[in-house]
Order: C-alpha cells, then sequence, then structure tokens
C-alpha cells in the first residue's frame, strides 16, 4: 500500500505544480456551461418538470459537473502514457511494487483530482440559487466521487495500451464525449428519438448523471429511479477497476516498444 | 582506473551502501523479434563486486540483454540469475536486489529530488527514519545534498544522472545495472561517473553491470563482452582482450575505400607474409606486426604518396572489435534506431 499511496501523491503533487492543468481542468466545462445555458436558456423546457423551476443552468449543472470529473480522469490518466513516454514508469516497473498496487495508485490519484474539482463546482451550488437539500448534497458528493473513481478507471484501462497521447486523444472524441453527450447530461432521455434512449440507456454514464441528478434536485422526473442508478454506478466503478487491473496483469510491461519492432540488423 | 590505488580500503559492511554483495549469471539468452535474432546464445558471469562493461555498437543487442536484465522483457531461451535469484521463481524478491539506471531519465522532473527518493523509497517498501537517513547518507555521497530541495527539471544532466543513480542504490541493491550511464554527459561528468562506479564496487562491494558503445568506458570495467549482432564474440579483461591483437597496429589512412582495397592488396603481394595479412577497413589499411615500427620506413618508400598518414599504436579495444569483426566499430551505426 505504500507504494500505491506514493503514486497517488505524487499525481496530486504534480497536479497542483502545473497551474495550467488546473486553469484546464475546470474552466472550459463553466465556461460551457454559462454559454450553453445562457443560449438554449429561453427554449429549453425539461419533460415532465414545471416550466418555473427548471432552466436549462439548472439542467445542465450536474452534467457540467461530470464533464469536470471526465476532464480530469482524462488528463490524469493521459498521465500514464506521457509516464511511459518520458520514462518515469519504466523505473516503477522494475520495482517490487505489485501491478494491483500500480493500478490503485494512479486510479486513486485520478480519483482525487476528478472529486476535488467537480467537488468545487458543488460549492458553487448554493450561491447559484439552484435548489438543493444538505442531505442529499452530501449524497451528490458521495457520487461525484464514485463517478471520478469509475471515469479514471476507464480512462486508465484505455491508457494502458496505448503508445500515444494522440490515440488517446483520438478515443476521447469518438467515445469518451459521445459517451457525456449522451448520458442526458446535455438533453434529457424521455425527449429523445428511440435509437437514442436506447444508446442513453445502455450508456452506464446516464446513470451517473441521474444519480447526481438526484442528489442536487431531489425529486426529479423521467429518471431511472435512485436505487438503480446508485447500483449500476457503483457497478461501473467496480467494472473499470477490474479492467484496470486485468489490462496490467495481462501486459505488465505496457504496449511493445516501436524501436525494438523496427530495428533491423546491420546489412551484412 | 588511475584513481584506484588511491581509494580508501573496503568499508565495514554496515558502512556500505549494498546490503550484499551478488553475482549476476548469464545462461544461454536468447531474444528474437520475428525472424530477427537480436540476442544469440549469450552466457557469461559477473562475480560479485566487480564492473562488468557490455560494449558493442547501437543495434549490437545490448539493451535487449539490459531490458531481460532488468525484468522488463522475457528472454526468448535461457536464463539467468540475479544474487542467486531466478526471475521466473521469486521476481520480487530478485527486483529487491537489483538497481537500474536507465539510459532515458527516470526521475519525475516536477518533483525535487528529495521527493523524487522518497518516491522510490515507497516503491521499495522503505519510509521514514530509515529512508530519510538512507536518502542523506546517499545525496552526500553523490554529492547532491545542497540540490536535495530543487525541482530535478532544474539540475544539469550531470547532476540529475547523480540522482538517478542515488534513486537506483537507495535500496541498497547488491547489483547495479547501468544503461549507457554516460549518454548526455560532457567529458568532466564522465570521469566522475567513472569514478563513482570503481568506488561503489571496491568500497561497498556493489556488482556493476553496464552497457556502452564508448571504448573509453568499457576500458574502465574490470572485464568486458563485446555483444556484436546480438553474439558475444569477445569476453575477458581488456588487457587480456587487446593480447589478442597480434602486437602493434599500423593504420595507413588513404583516400577512400577503393583505394584502401587496392593499396592493401599490392603491400601484401611486395611484401608477402613480413606485411602480416593487411586489411581494408573502411578508407583505411591495418596491419597487425610484432614490431611494427620497423614496418614502416620500407611502406613509404615503397607506397610514396599513397596514404594520407599512417599512424602506429598499441592495440585498442577498437582493435579487438575491427579484428573480430572485420568491421569499423562505426560502420554498424548508420539505419540503426538507437534505443
Amino acid at each position: 500500500m505504500n507504494a500505491a499511496g506514493a503514486l497517488a501523491r505524487r499525481e496530486i503533487v504534480r497536479f497542483f505544480r502545473q497551474p495550467s492543468r488546473v486553469v484546464g481542468a475546470v474552466l472550459p466545462p463553466i465556461m460551457a456551461w454559462v454559454l450553453i445555458g445562457s443560449g438554449f436558456g429561453s427554449s429549453f423546457r425539461a419533460p415532465g418538470a414545471a416550466a418555473a423551476s427548471s432552466s436549462y443552468f439548472a439542467y445542465f449543472f450536474p452534467g457540467t459537473v461530470v464533464l469536470v470529473v471526465l476532464f480530469a480522469s482524462i488528463f490524469s490518466t493521459i498521465s500514464v502514457i506521457e509516464d511511459r513516454r518520458e520514462g518515469f514508469l519504466q523505473a516503477v516497473l522494475v520495482s517490487p511494487a505489485r501491478p494491483s498496487e500500480i493500478v490503485l495508485g494512479k486510479v486513486a490519484g485520478g480519483t482525487v483530482l476528478g472529486f476535488l474539482q467537480g467537488g468545487v463546482l458543488l460549492l458553487l451550488v448554493p450561491v447559484l440559487g439552484l435548489p438543493w437539500r444538505s442531505s442529499a448534497f452530501l449524497g451528490a458528493i458521495g457520487i461525484v466521487l464514485v463517478v471520478s473513481f469509475a471515469l479514471t478507471g476507464l480512462g486508465f484501462t484505455i491508457a494502458w495500451s496505448l503508445e500515444s497521447t494522440q490515440g488517446f486523444h483520438a478515443i476521447m472524441n469518438l467515445f469518451l464525449i459521445p459517451m457525456w453527450l449522451l448520458s442526458g447530461a446535455f438533453f434529457p432521455m424521455a425527449g429523445a428519438p428511440r435509437w437514442l434512449q436506447v444508446a442513453m440507456a445502455i450508456n452506464p454514464l446516464t446513470y451517473g448523471v441521474a444519480a447526481l441528478r438526484h442528489g442536487l434536485a431531489p425529486g426529479s422526473e423521467g429518471l431511472p429511479s435512485t436505487e438503480l442508478t446508485l447500483a449500476v454506478t457503483f457497478g461501473f466503478a467496480l467494472l473499470t477497476f477490474a479492467s484496470s487491473l486485468l489490462v496490467v496483469s495481462r501486459n505488465p510491461t505496457g504496449p511493445a516498444r516501436r524501436a525494438l519492432k523496427k530495428k533491423k540488423g546491420p546489412a551484412s | 582506473m588511475a584513481a584506484r590505488g588511491a581509494l580508501p580500503p573496503r568499508l565495514r559492511p554496515d558502512q556500505r551502501l549494498s546490503a550484499t554483495s551478488g553475482p549476476v549469471e548469464v545462461n544461454e539468452l536468447s531474444a528474437c523479434y520475428g525472424e530477427r535474432k537480436a540476442l544469440d546464445q549469450v552466457s557469461f558471469r559477473v562475480a560479485a563486486g566487480e564492473i562488468f562493461g557490455l560494449l558493442g555498437p547501437n543495434g549490437g543487442g545490448k539493451t535487449t540483454l539490459f531490458r531481460i536484465l532488468a525484468t522488463l522483457q522475457r528472454p526468448s531461451s535461457g536464463s539467468f540469475r540475479i544474487a542467486g535469484l531466478d526471475p521466473e521463481g521469486d521476481r520480487r524478491a530478485l527486483r529487491r536486489r537489483l538497481g537500474v539506471v536507465f539510459q532515458s531519465p527516470s526521475l519525475d522532473r516536477k518533483l525535487t529530488v528529495r521527493e523524487n527518493l522518497a518516491f522510490q523509497g515507497a516503491l521499495y517498501g522503505l519510509s521514514g527514519a530509515r529512508l530519510a537517513e538512507r536518502a542523506r547518507a546517499l545525496l552526500l555521497r553523490l554529492s547532491i545534498a545542497d540540490r536535495a530541495d530543487d525541482l530535478v527539471e532544474t539540475l544539469s544532466g550531470g547532476l540529475a544522472r547523480r540522482v538517478e543513480i542515488a534513486k537506483a542504490l537507495l535500496h541498497a541493491p547488491s547489483v547495479l545495472l547501468l544503461d549507457e550511464p554516460s549518454t548526455g554527459l560532457d567529458p568532466g561528468a564522465r570521469k566522475d561517473l567513472r569514478e563513482l562506479l570503481a568506488e561503489l564496487a571496491r568500497r561497498d562491494g556493489t556488482t556493476v553491470l553496464l552497457t556502452t558503445h564508448l571504448f573509453e568506458e568499457a576500458e574502465a570495467s574490470d572485464r568486458i563482452g563485446i555483444l556484436d549482432r546480438g553474439r558475444l564474440l569477445a569476453l575477458g579483461t581488456p588487457a587480456e582482450l587487446k593480447q589478442t591483437v597480434g602486437g602493434d597496429v599500423i593504420t595507413l589512412e588513404t583516400a577512400d575505400g577503393a583505394e584502401a582495397i587496392r593499396l592493401g592488396a599490392e603491400i601484401g603481394r611486395r611484401f608477402g607474409a613480413t606485411a602480416g595479412a593487411p586489411a581494408a577497413v573502411g578508407s583505411a589499411v591495418r596491419i597487425e606486426l610484432q614490431k611494427a615500427h620497423a614496418f614502416i620506413p620500407p611502406l613509404v618508400e615503397a607506397f610514396p604518396g599513397r596514404f594520407r598518414s599512417v599512424t602506429l599504436g598499441a592495440p585498442s579495444l577498437e582493435d579487438v572489435f575491427v579484428a573480430r569483426t572485420g568491421r569499423l566499430f562505426r560502420e554498424n551505426e548508420p539505419g540503426e534506431v538507437a534505443s
């Protein structure tokens, strides 16, 4: 556990020593929230909700928190690829630390960062005058932690087998961002076409966003039940952590190095 | 190594940077990448407390051998033991006895020197007062104590390499494995590094195994193995290997490779057995002879203007390489991917 703790601490120390990362992780989602919320504000009406209590700002807020957490976990797991490329990881891989400690350390570090960044946003809730109750609010904080753990595990699983950060960006655009768009963060499931509803129903992040919505706006309608959202979110977290362990135990040193594959014997 | 004689005697076990000493045994290691054999049946032993240099051109198989010994890659066949431990048996116990210095930096540049050491300590199960004491002793020994609280990104290449070595020694390994340790160091820092490694082996009894493509670095090893195209071509002390070359070496530098071949053949015809076996190597003709100095005047008179320069030298490790492979050391390099 010593090794896992050290890896997690390093992740957090590094984050705070790179101010551009702090700004880059929190500011864009808040900008998106303000701009999109303002743009849609007058034309949006959540199905089944009383028009007066539901501005798009309020609707979009839980999704924005999840987006901050998603960005945080992406950036912290991209560091797996950077650590490998810069050489830091090789010293970890020849140490007696167990693969499970390496996974736990990296994922715990990313989880804490995602939680801190998402949590900062949650502090805005009372200031913004969004509807909230303290007991449900504590639940929302817990949900942010679990969602952060799940997304960091997902990012780790992807990053471990990739050689370049470009590869990660491609997967982010093709897979992670669509996953967020179809999570009910951006538009509610109820009004979507049938095929999108199916995609949203099988998207585990849908349940994370819904769980957060239950916490921030108790009594929200048109959502899966609280029990179901919690069960799927915890299950998602366990699944991504298990898959992180699996990719590392299958391939303890990560992708084979290109240089070795390309290297040819001298012509004789 | 000139500095060796001046070093103090071996330290008491409790003062040493290595907890215990251990040998390295390599038995018929092979590694294949598809059709190509990067390592072909390589065997050697390194005694405890010995400095062993693996010398070879880039692409010769050094890095593959290093990665296998560092437990980052499994061999296609063959086995090895470090401090008596088999990587397929107890890999974690073996890793505790092994210190690894990589060619590319493994430090976190955003952490301070001390934070990097604390992190490394955690990986090896060191913490608290024991870790702090150990880190302090190493920083003093490696003369980097005054930079302990600086971020690694502010250190020069030579200092950063010292921190790499301190990091690798933190858990008191009995075997220190280094991949091209002098890469990127200026000549002064290279000399410091050689002295440090000698001190580690002599005073602390650490077994040092390093790879290098530099003759001067190999020269400073107790024993060397020459690795070319995946095969171990020679094994012995630098002096032993040089003795295998037949006497001194005359090198005639000519205009180009074709001229070197022509001149070599003409020297052979003109002087017969007295000229030994002239060999064209690159744009030069190379002649190994006992009492080679006496042969220079007749050569110069017989072939005026045919060569730009003539040099006479005691055999070097480069001559050993040329004698074993028929190629210049550097000929291997174009087209190779350094790794």
